[in-house]
């Protein structure tokens, strides 16, 4: 699995760390248990596309959002997580 | 001993050169070229192994990779490696192989009378026999009687000495299989220019070729493949012998290649080498495999495929026996008639099921002299150890020493499915033919179903074609050789099973026979997972090669249904067994990880340190002086501490700078407590929280100037830490001007604590004012010591005035020094994590025993840190459940009496279940008592109470008295010495 790092170029997965689902949207900071709770502990493990946060750790460090297919495990694209991201990278 | 060497032939040996080997304690003679397999044959050896569960004798079966039976041990001590094939091991001069699975001896099988209690041990019989009765019957008789009886060899007990290699590899064209369809599609790509790499599982190439007597080009054919081999080389194709491509996984194959096989001593040379290939287009040309049939005592030596026959003969110069029977339903086990007279072995019949044998097959018969039974299919062969004669299902005796079987050939399309691809079934050759291909594939030869060298060089060329159309490259043209093909396997009658009296064997590497099949039917055990499960069907180490189909097509006609309805279990990597050392590759001990030092590493060596891993480093736990045990060695630190002053290494800790105008906020949320007030030259403990509410990480973070800080964490979350704040700010708060860096290698650290550390400082720092009231607690001043720029802080983790001294890493070794040296005449030591551990335990401070991910604040009595702002955890850390009394929460221990307190311990009652547990323990000098740190049911409100910290795994039972955490010097006094 490559990962197109938006800084270094596609590189090998085992340079990544996972973080975890990029879907989820943070609650403020005020909200419910119930809210946090869900943005903690709540994931869809949805088959097929999906957006996930990984860390370039053994490159620039940067936390980069990957579009992934969970079954085919084949990279759709990948972009600086927030607001620096624009698209996907080629 | 019926197997032997002929007189002549033999393509792939060389009679010159005799190869000396000793297989189950007895000394043999082979040639170069033949496999351990081949060698036993051509002496005679007929019982190679004793089977899986009946302990029946059992022979060579196969020539290559799919063989089931003929598992040996090779090699001897740690280079010893169970469940090896002989029919894949290249013979070699001292090879040491032996059977196993038999006690005492191969021939004479003390076990073997598990054959007759095979009614108690059919398939899924340790669910239904052995479990029930009296507790503990399973566990401490069947368990262990049944392990030692079934079993499949054994692994060395000695560390692997060998050494394994990765590498990666990038082509335009992977071929995976050098047969003729494999070497042409190779020479295709090659021509046009591709960068190609060709592996084969051999130890050398031409696939079927290298046991064909036909002419290619009016060339022997073995000696054809290894001229397209050497051309290829020529090329600059990349040829890999001895590897086999076992799986596909994201983009890329899997693939071992054996650089030394057998067990000699590599020298220089790994013993394996893993590759990692992406290819951009990938073309299978792995063959197909022989499909035995499934008739009573089938698994006798000397029952063995009617092809590998053939190769034995033409490639060995090995016949399998004098009088050798075939039952086949198709053309092409003619050819092993035809070569097997050729050599001059007898061919006593040939039985073939089908009742109209095309005239080409029957005068291959005529000319071998062989009985031709047509419409005939063999029920049972006769014998105790080994093939004797031959049962018709018409009551027909043939008398024969071995028998070569095929009903066809099975395509090798593991690699197709192993992503989840599916086999359509082909009726035409009785046989699964990959179905849709992925991206970028291409099958040619036998696994796309044709027959025949011609096709399969035609075919190699078209595969090779398409893969150039694929990488946008012009297909050179390509002259095919010419070849002369005839008795083709394309068409086999189907036939799978022959019903008869005895245990007839589907799986025979694990002992499934066609009964355990009926029984998986009638017990409900229909679905083919679920059949595979049941019986273990295709689930020891071969897995299946032989074996599936046959069983597949049983269950289906129990269930009279088509066999692609029954379809196929999942086809999963590896294709053969990988050694865990290849895929382990260089990353074996001090490989694994690196180690890391402090800047004071080799000091710590030198004097004495016995070292103990921490995170990624290396710590000392203690200065042994002669004579000293770790104890006494950490009391004697300690007690330095607690009355004079001691010296810490401290480098360990994670550092990170935390710069930015909007720095302080971003410490607000990160941790529980407010940072907005902390003046610039003032250093606060920190305690922050993971999202879910739970404690993660405590440690310092000092403010050195308006806009710059810096934290410390603990050693071992240091990585986990920085990725904490490079998310968050990257994910939930990007607006935060803040910019978070690793300088942990940057600095060394140490801390000075104790009674005398002032005085001690204040021989060496230049530059700041020591007296108490200039340099109150957790004030940050900067100096000199000698040439060092140093930074100190205030900051006490062992309950005494202590300084913790920065200076950047290369002054790390001389500011230490400087310290002892201005030390020593106030009895200054250096100390270990122990006395580093008793000294924070005296005071009740947490560390990584307490913070293990699932304590919180409200555990471990930090509650009132919390400042009323929001920040990470803050909502999820008051949940009800997260703050109830009754959660383990901290305290201390006293032993009553001398035994230590293990850390681990449960905490146990009169209710005698578990009300907690020991997270760490000392001994402690100054008060002199065992004494720990523990998690506790409701523990605040226990103390006094008396418990028995119990620890039945290594055993020991200590009474303890539940204390409060502080054990020394609760009010902190000690700090403003």
């Amino acid at each position: 699995m490559l990962i197109p790092c938006p800084h270094c170029g596609p590189r090998e997965v085992s340079e990544f760390t996972y973080i975890g689902d990029a879907t989820k949207v943070r609650p403020a900071p005020d909200a419910s248990a119930d809210a946090w709770s869900d943005f903690v502990h709540a994931r869809r493990n949805p088959r097929g596309r999906h957006a996930e946060h990984w860390q370039h750790t053994a490159g620039c460090r940067a936390i980069v959002r990957v579009t992934r297919d969970t079954v085919t495990h084949a990279v759709y694209g990948a972009s600086l997580a927030g607001p620096w991201g624009e698209g996907e990278a080629r | 001993m019926s197997g032997h060497r002929l007189a002549a032939g033999g393509s792939g040996i060389d009679r010159t050169t005799p190869v000396r080997f000793s297989f189950a304690g007895k000394s043999l003679t082979g040639y170069a070229g033949d496999t351990l397999a081949s060698a036993l044959l051509a002496n005679g050896v007929e019982i190679v192994a004793r089977s899986f569960k009946y302990h029946r004798p059992r022979g060579v079966v196969s020539a290559g990779p799919e063989e089931p039976n003929a598992l040996v041990s090779l090699g001897v001590g740690a280079r010893s490696e169970p469940n090896t094939r002989a029919t894949m091991v290249p013979l070699h001069d001292g090879l040491v192989a032996g059977g196993q699975n038999a006690w005492p001896s191969l021939r004479h099988d003390l076990m073997a009378v598990n054959g007759l209690a095979g009614g108690l041990i059919g398939a899924g019989f340790y669910y239904k026999t052995f479990i029930g009765g009296p507790r503990g019957t399973w566990t401490r008789f069947f368990e262990p009687m049944i392990r030692r009886a079934a079993g499949m060899g054994e692994a060395p007990t000695e560390p692997d000495p060998d050494r394994y290699e990765s590498a990666h590899h990038f082509c335009d064209v992977l071929v995976i299989g050098g047969g003729p369809a494999g070497l042409m599609a190779a020479k295709a790509a090659a021509e046009a220019g591709a960068r190609v790499l060709i592996a084969d599982e051999r130890d050398g190439f031409g696939g079927a070729l290298r046991h064909e007597r036909a002419a290619i080009d009016g060339r022997p054919a073995p000696h054809f493949a290894a001229a397209l081999a050497a051309e290829l080389a020529t090329r600059g194709v990349q040829i890999l012998p001895r590897t086999t491509v076992y799986g596909q996984y994201d983009g890329a194959f899997g693939a071992v290649e054996r650089v030394v096989d057998g067990s000699n001593d590599p020298g220089p040379l790994p013993r394996q080498r893993h590759w990692t290939i992406r290819p951009r287009e990938v073309i299978l040309a792995a063959g197909a495999i022989e499909r035995p049939i499934v008739f009573a005592s089938n698994d006798r030596p000397g029952v063995m495929l009617a092809d590998a026959m053939r190769a034995y003969v033409n490639q060995y110069g090995v016949a399998p026996g004098r009088r050798v029977a075939i039952f086949t339903t198709h053309d092409g086990a003619y050819r092993t008639v035809r070569d097997l007279a050729a050599a001059g072995v007898t061919v006593a019949a040939i039985i073939d099921a089908r009742p109209d044998v095309p005239h080409a097959a029957k005068a291959v018969a005529e000319a071998a002299g062989a009985e031709l039974l047509a419409g005939a299919t063999v029920a049972a062969v006769g014998g105790g150890k080994r093939v004797e004669t031959i049962v018709t299902t018409d009551g027909r005796r043939i008398a024969a020493d071995a028998l070569g079987v095929s009903a066809g050939f099975m395509p090798t399309l593991h690699l197709t499915a192993q992503l989840g691809g599916k086999p359509e079934w082909d009726a035409a050759l009785s046989a699964f033919r990959p179905g849709a291909l992925p991206t970028h594939w291409h099958v040619a030869g036998a696994v796309d179903g044709t027959f025949g060298t011609g096709e399969a060089l035609a075919s190699g060329a078209r595969a090779g074609a398409a893969a150039l159309t694929a990488l946008g490259l012009a297909v050179p043209d390509t002259t095919l050789p010419e070849t002369d093909d005839d008795l083709l396997a394309d068409r086999p009658a189907p036939l799978f099973h022959v019903p008869g009296k005895g245990k007839a064997f589907v799986d025979m590497q694990h002992d499934v026979t066609a009964k355990d099949i009926a029984l998986a039917r009638d017990e409900g055990f229909e679905a083919v997972e679920h059949l595979k499960r049941y019986t273990t069907l295709g689930m020891a180490t071969d897995q299946g090669k032989t074996s599936n189909l046959n069983g597949l097509a049983l269950m289906a006609a129990h269930l009279s249904r088509p066999i692609p309805d029954v379809g196929t279990t999942r086809y999963r990597p590896p294709y053969t067994p990988v050694a865990i050392g290849a895929l382990a590759g260089e990353t074996t001990g001090a490989h694994l990880r690196p180690v890391r030092r402090t800047p004071m590493h080799d000091w710590h060596i030198a004097n004495g340190a016995e070292m103990v891993a921490a995170g990624a480093y290396l710590r000392p736990r203690a200065y042994l002086r002669p004579g000293e045990s770790v104890t006494t060695a950490y009391v004697r630190e300690a007690t330095a501490v607690r009355e004079a002053v001691g010296l810490v290494d401290v480098s360990t800790l994670g550092k990170i700078e935390v710069a930015g105008p909007d720095a302080a906020a971003f410490l607000d949320r990160i941790y529980v407590n407010a940072w907005g007030k902390l003046p610039v030259g003032k250093a606060r403990y920190g305690v922050m929280l993971r999202e879910d509410g739970f404690v993660f990480d405590d440690g310092t973070t000092w403010r050195l100037a308006e806009h710059r800080y810096l934290m410390t964490t603990t050693t071992q979350n240091a990585a986990k830490v920085l990725a904490h704040l490079d998310y968050l700010l990257a994910t939930a708060w990007p607006e935060l001007r803040v910019h978070v860096t690793s300088v942990s290698e940057a600095y060394a650290t140490m801390a000075v604590a104790g009674p005398l550390a002032r005085a001690t400082l204040a021989a060496v720092v230049d530059g700041i004012d020591l007296a108490a009231d200039a340099f109150p607690m957790m004030a940050i001043r900067t100096g000199r010591i000698g040439a060092a720029d140093v930074r100190i802080a205030r900051l006490s983790f062992s309950g005494e005035n202590a300084y913790e001294v920065f200076c950047g890493a290369h002054h790390g070794l001389g500011v230490w020094e400087t310290i002892l040296a201005a030390g020593a005449p106030h009895g200054i030591q250096p100390y270990g994590t122990e006395a580093l551990g008793a000294l924070r335990i005296e005071k009740g401070h947490v560390a990584g025993g307490e913070l293990d991910g699932r304590t919180t604040l409200h555990d471990l009595g930090l509650e009132k840190l919390a400042a009323a702002k929001p920040f990470v955890g803050s909502v999820l850390m008051n949940r009800p459940a997260l703050c109830a009394p009754e959660r383990l929460r901290l305290v201390g221990l006293r032993a009553d009496g001398n035994a230590p307190i293990r850390t681990g311990a449960h905490l146990v009652g009169p209710s005698g279940r578990s009300e907690g547990h020991v997270t760490a323990s000392t001994y402690s000098p100054v008060l002199g008592a065992q004494i720990a740190l523990a998690l506790l049911a409701n523990g605040p409100a226990r103390h006094g109470e008396r418990l028995v910290a119990a620890d039945p795994v290594r055993g020991g039972e200590t009474p303890v008295i539940v204390t409060p955490y502080r054990h020394v010097d609760p009010e902190g006094s000690r700090l403003h010495g």
